[in-house]
């Protein structure tokens, strides 16, 4: 499995990091590179072994059903590049 | 539902309608699915927001069990298989409402698996015209914030209140085939999941919405394409979206073309789906197990309690009332539709000791009398201005002979207006019914004293004149009198 | 009398008890090496007046008579994974430019809670991806070594925690936090000859430390010696609820129960760790470090992790998947950087901010991990990576009924230099070669200094032990380090 031009700019643009012809050119190798490395697993046969979940034995806690959070509106948007009256601002969506 | 088979008529002969819903129901719990920030519905923007909703860098998921137990409680409602193991996974997508970049959802491994709904179209008689529709699985999921687009020319505005609640999503099998079925499962789901307590079904603040999956096929074919319309939040939406797509896609197939399986939106305005085909292109959701959570396991003891905990059910209800309290199968199945009114007859019923000798005045009493009052009010059972006692009163009254059927009407109105008891307000306007036999015929003595001729052209034999000595006697007393006395006095002195 | 500065934890903790000197005095030396240091560009935020403040509260609580915390009157660096309330944190990325968290992580929460104050937040590699630390949006770090044949390269501190390696060898701190998802504790350390401890995966609470890799993603401490590292892990450990992975354990005294006679302990030597191309001081340090644990007592056997070559490709792979999906959040929407192009919409907004956020090897790392959980490459990449990742666990599971402990070199190499390795991402994974497997397993592990190579250049031994038993680990590093007598310094040339 490898990847050529037009699989760079989809897995960029699934990504969300814009790329230009010649970034993507220069990717094209590179991921290659990794892939056909990592690609190597195919060897191991792992028939009937599940996939590990859990590396150390451990159990999914459950938690109360209590209001323990919130009420920190100034906290939540203390760092957005954006506010406007409480909100935070993007560009205007089209649905 | 074998009679009238919901069919399209295309050019090329008859089509039928596959339809499957994916209806998300939110969880009712105080606290959000992975974070203890308050659910409640209304607030100011961003204030029930936690650093973990918001996906603040290094912020870490913890699952809340109240969520768990309820949709196990709504697995179990529906006899579906409860898996001891399951687990959340995440899905991918960039959106302005998703801050963490994911939805934790449960693809691989859901909480709950195949269960049934029985649903009906016959309100009257809900047996003989049942069917069964299939549910797929049931998985918990969060929900995600809300953007605004009307608050500003150039920006969408972001409000995270909602985000992180948690949902069931629902997921039929595509077992309806119409829109009047959809429908009926929608309102069979809704009611159970009152009954369960885990969902308010309030569709209008989005607590419950649809995906609605559709395609057509000639009769005996196979399934054809599907599209999925998505977000459908009121019962006559999900109608209108199955009508359209059903149409617009036999349109498509007889001119020609072929579906594409994609995602479309309902648009309600214009009462047409349009395609959201540009956004699909780049979806790729990329599911992989949460590594931030550790899959699920659920003991015996859990499910055994969340069993012990649900009410009777609207269909065990309904048969009960049937069969055990007598009531016809319309009754039955009007008073069981809506946990609030089977609750508050059961309340009624509670005041007497025989409950099953009052079961059918009182369902009578309870579908015409109160639900008229309460429609023409315009509000629900819950806020009836008449509690289960008073109304247990009244009826008493009537039960006893103390007053009328006729006056218990009178009576209702006032205690409507005035929260007053029946026995009082009979007592004050001294609405108590006449059965003495003496002073009512002393009246009637009267009655015929005055109407001589008439008398004598009854006794002659025209016996239609019966109903006018009711009258007379009835309106000289202002109602009061006992029917029934002063129908058998009447026929003794008449002759 | 030695420099105060040349102390470490337990040596500065007894001295503030005794008296000797204050906890300011601490603070104020070492606040003057971060500023000297400057060169070494170790650091991203200095914070002399967190440090100051902790050192008075310790001596107001001394002169109180009240009972002193673990790290009380010890300044810290802090690597700058760890959110910290008020002070900006951004991983060494561009992307979170200006990112002031409203919030403590639990880690460096419980380090304050025990006393330790904060010299500032240290460099490190790019969102901890990298293994020399060139991957920071602000800078490489300089290694204080240098090599004995009279140049002046710059060395690499090893990565990801490099600036935390950095400080501590140097004498800047006398400990500072690491996080460790493939090695970035341990293989730093064992470049700069300091010792560097990963505890069982859920020993420390990851709640506000900034995810690279959730399932491998472990913090620690990189401090002078065992004693250190022990003392420092037992104030940063313990039982979180906010975290769904932290284990419900108590935490164990691991510095009263130190004890480096191995006398009845097993010590494993995998086979599959004398890899192709092995310098042979390396391989000399290793046969030395068997002779040092024999004569602590400990029995030598044999033992085959038989996956182990599958485990960097695996890890390459799960890593990189969690990352893309872990890194998503950083959109431009809620906090840090925002580009926004005239006339982008939001999904634009999302590419150029993006972009123009994140560095090279970390969007070549959320490419890869997307491109792994891809529809239909998922079950060929991911689900066999996690199906491998078993294997390589059952590899240590069956390793633990034949011994107790397992010995090998920290790293393939000594530090190499700046630029040297930048090229060849391959090449640069490669150096988590000994690291990465008891990491996907999830597994106790640190190094401990153990000598110099030809260059005059550390090197380290690596201990790996059973999940949750730290003690084993710590004892046999102990018996290594009072062995080993490692006692070089880098000349101060900053």
């Amino acid at each position: 499995m490898s990847v050529d031009k037009e699989t760079v700019k989809k897995i960029a643009n699934l990504s969300r990091i814009a790329i230009s012809e010649s970034e993507a050119d220069a990717l094209v190798p590179e991921l290659n590179n990794i892939l056909g490395w990592v690609e190597q697993l195919s060897e191991v046969d792992t028939k009937d072994v599940e996939p590990m979940t859990a590396v150390i034995a451990n159990k999914l806690r459950l938690r109360a059903d209590e209001v323990t959070d919130g009420s920190k509106r100034d906290k939540i948007l203390a760092n957005a590049p954006v506010e406007e009256h409480g909100f935070f601002a993007v560009p205007k969506v089209i649905e | 539902m074998t009679e009238s088979k919901y069919l399209i008529q295309g050019a090329t002969g008859d089509w039928e309608v596959v339809i499957g819903l994916e209806v998300h129901a939110q969880i009712t719990s105080n606290a959000k699915l992975f974070s203890g920030a308050s659910t409640e519905f209304g607030a100011e923007p961003n204030t029930q927001v936690s650093l973990v909703d918001a996906a603040m860098p290094g912020m870490l998921p913890t699952l809340n069990g109240e969520c768990v137990r309820q949709a196990v409680r709504t697995g179990l409602a529906i006899n579906a298989q409860i898996n001891k193991y399951s687990r959340f996974d995440r899905k991918n997508y960039f959106y302005a409402d998703l801050p963490q970049g994911y939805q934790i959802s449960q693809l691989y491994h859901p909480i709950v698996g195949e269960g049934v709904i029985q649903i009906s179209l016959d309100e009257k008689d809900p047996d003989a015209h049942g069917k069964a529709i299939g549910v797929e699985r049931i998985h918990i999921e969060q929900d995600a914030g809300k953007l605004m687009h009307d608050q500003h020319p150039t920006m969408s505005y972001v409000d995270l209140n909602r985000c992180g609640v948690a949902l069931m999503e629902i997921v039929s099998m595509p077992d309806m085939a119409s829109p009047k079925e959809a429908a009926a499962y929608v309102r069979k789901l809704r009611s159970i999941l009152r009954y369960v307590g885990s969902c308010d079904g309030n569709m209008e603040q989005g607590s419950m919405r649809a995906d609605v999956n559709v395609s057509v096929r000639k009769p005996g074919d196979e399934l054809g394409i599907r599209t999925e319309t998505k977000n459908v939040n009121s019962m006559r939406f999900i109608q209108q979206v199955i009508e359209y797509e059903a149409q617009r896609q036999v349109d498509v197939i007889e001119d020609g073309g072929t579906i594409v399986q994609e995602t479309r939106l309902f648009d309600t305005d214009k009462g047409v789906t349009r395609s959201m085909r540009s956004k699909e292109d780049a979806h790729d959701y990329r599911y992989f197990p949460d590594p931030d959570l550790l899959p699920l396991e659920l003991e015996d003891d859990f499910i055994f309690d969340c069993k012990a905990s649900l009410p009777e059910l609207p269909d065990e209800k309904r048969a009960r009332y049937k069969n055990v309290l007598g009531l016809s199968a319309y009754n039955a199945a009007v008073l069981t539709a809506e946990h609030e009114t089977a609750r508050w007859f059961e309340e009624l019923l509670e005041t007497s000791e025989a409950p099953e000798k009052i079961a059918s005045t009182a369902a009578n009493w309870l579908t015409s009398e109160l639900f008229g009052a309460l429609n023409k009010m315009g509000v629900g059972i819950e806020e009836s201005p008449v509690s289960p006692a008073q109304a247990a009163e009244l009826l008493g009254l009537v039960a006893d002979g103390t007053i009328s059927g006729k006056i218990a009407k009178q009576v209702f109105e006032i205690m409507l207006e005035s929260g007053e008891g029946a026995a009082k307000i009979v007592e004050e306007q001294g609405l108590k019914q006449e059965s003495d036999t003496g002073a009512i015929e002393k009246v009637i003595a009267d009655v015929m004293a005055a109407n001589e001729d008439k008398v004598s052209e009854y006794r002659g034999g025209k016996d239609k004149l019966f109903g006018f000595f009711v009258g007379q006697t009835m309106k000289a007393m202002q109602g009061k009198a006992n029917p029934q006395v002063v129908n058998e006095l009447l026929k003794k002195v008449l002759g | 009398m030695t420099e105060i500065y040349e102390l470490g934890i337990a040596a500065i903790r007894s001295g503030v008890a005794d008296g000797e000197f204050t906890a300011t005095e601490v603070a104020e030396t070492f606040i003057s090496r971060v500023s000297a240091a400057k060169e070494l560009n170790a650091f991203l935020v200095e914070t002399p007046e967190h440090a100051l403040a902790a050192a008075e509260a310790t001596d107001k609580a001394k002169a109180a008579g009240e009972t002193l915390g673990k790290m009380a009157g010890v300044p810290i660096g802090m690597k700058d994974l760890f959110c910290t309330e008020g002070v900006t944190t951004t991983a060494a990325s561009l992307i979170l430019d200006g990112f002031v968290p409203q919030y403590e992580s639990t880690v460096s929460a419980n380090l304050f809670a025990a006393g330790a104050g904060m010299l500032g937040k240290l460099n490190m590699d790019q969102f901890a991806m990298g293994s020399s630390n060139e991957t920071s949006a602000f800078g490489n770090v300089i290694s204080p070594w240098r090599r004995n044949d009279g140049g002046n390269t710059d060395l690499a501190p090893g990565g990801s925690s490099g600036g935390s390696a950095v400080v501590v060898s140097a004498r800047i701190a006398p400990a500072a936090t690491g996080t460790d998802t493939g090695g970035s504790i341990r293989q730093p350390a064992a470049f700069v000859g300091i010792t560097g401890f990963k505890p069982t995966y859920g020993r420390c609470s990851r709640w506000g430390t900034i995810a690279f890799a959730s399932s491998l993603d472990q913090a620690g401490p990189m401090a002078h010696d065992t004693r250190d590292c022990a003392i420092m892990l037992g104030a940063m450990a313990g039982f979180d609820p906010k975290d769904s992975t932290s284990l419900e354990l108590p935490v164990p005294d691991w510095e009263a129960a130190l004890n480096s006679d191995l006398q009845g302990k097993k010590v494993g030597i995998p086979k599959e760790y004398r890899v192709d191309n092995m310098p042979a001081e390396i391989d000399a340090l290793w046969q030395q470090g068997i002779q040092w644990l024999k004569d602590a007592g400990a029995t030598i056997v044999d033992v085959s992790l038989p996956h182990t070559r599958y485990a960097l490709p695996a890890y390459y792979i799960i890593a990189p998947a969690e990352a893309s999906s872990n890194l998503a959040r950083y959109d431009g929407v809620r906090y840090g950087l925002r580009d926004l192009p005239d006339g982008a919409g939001l999904q634009d907004m999302y590419a150029a901010t993006r972009e123009a956020g994140f560095g090279p090897e970390v969007k070549r790392r959320i490419m890869i991990g997307t491109y792994v959980l891809s529809a239909g490459y998922y079950d060929a990449y991911y689900t066999q990576a996690q199906k491998v990742r078993t294997l390589i666990a059952q590899d240590f599971d069956n390793a633990w009924s034949q011994c107790d402990l397992l010995l090998t070199p920290t790293a393939p190499s000594a530090a190499f230099g700046l630029g040297e390795k930048s090229d060849d991402p391959l090449a640069m994974y490669l150096n988590d070669v000994f690291t990465v497997p008891s990491s996907l397993a999830g597994l106790p592990a640190m190094s401990v200094p153990a000598g110099l190579d030809g260059q005059g250049l550390p090197l380290g031994l690596q201990i790996i032990g059973k999940a949750l038993d730290e003690q084993s680990v710590f004892n046999a590093g102990l018996a290594l380090e009072e062995r080993a007598g490692f006692v070089a310094k880098p000349g101060q040339w900053w």
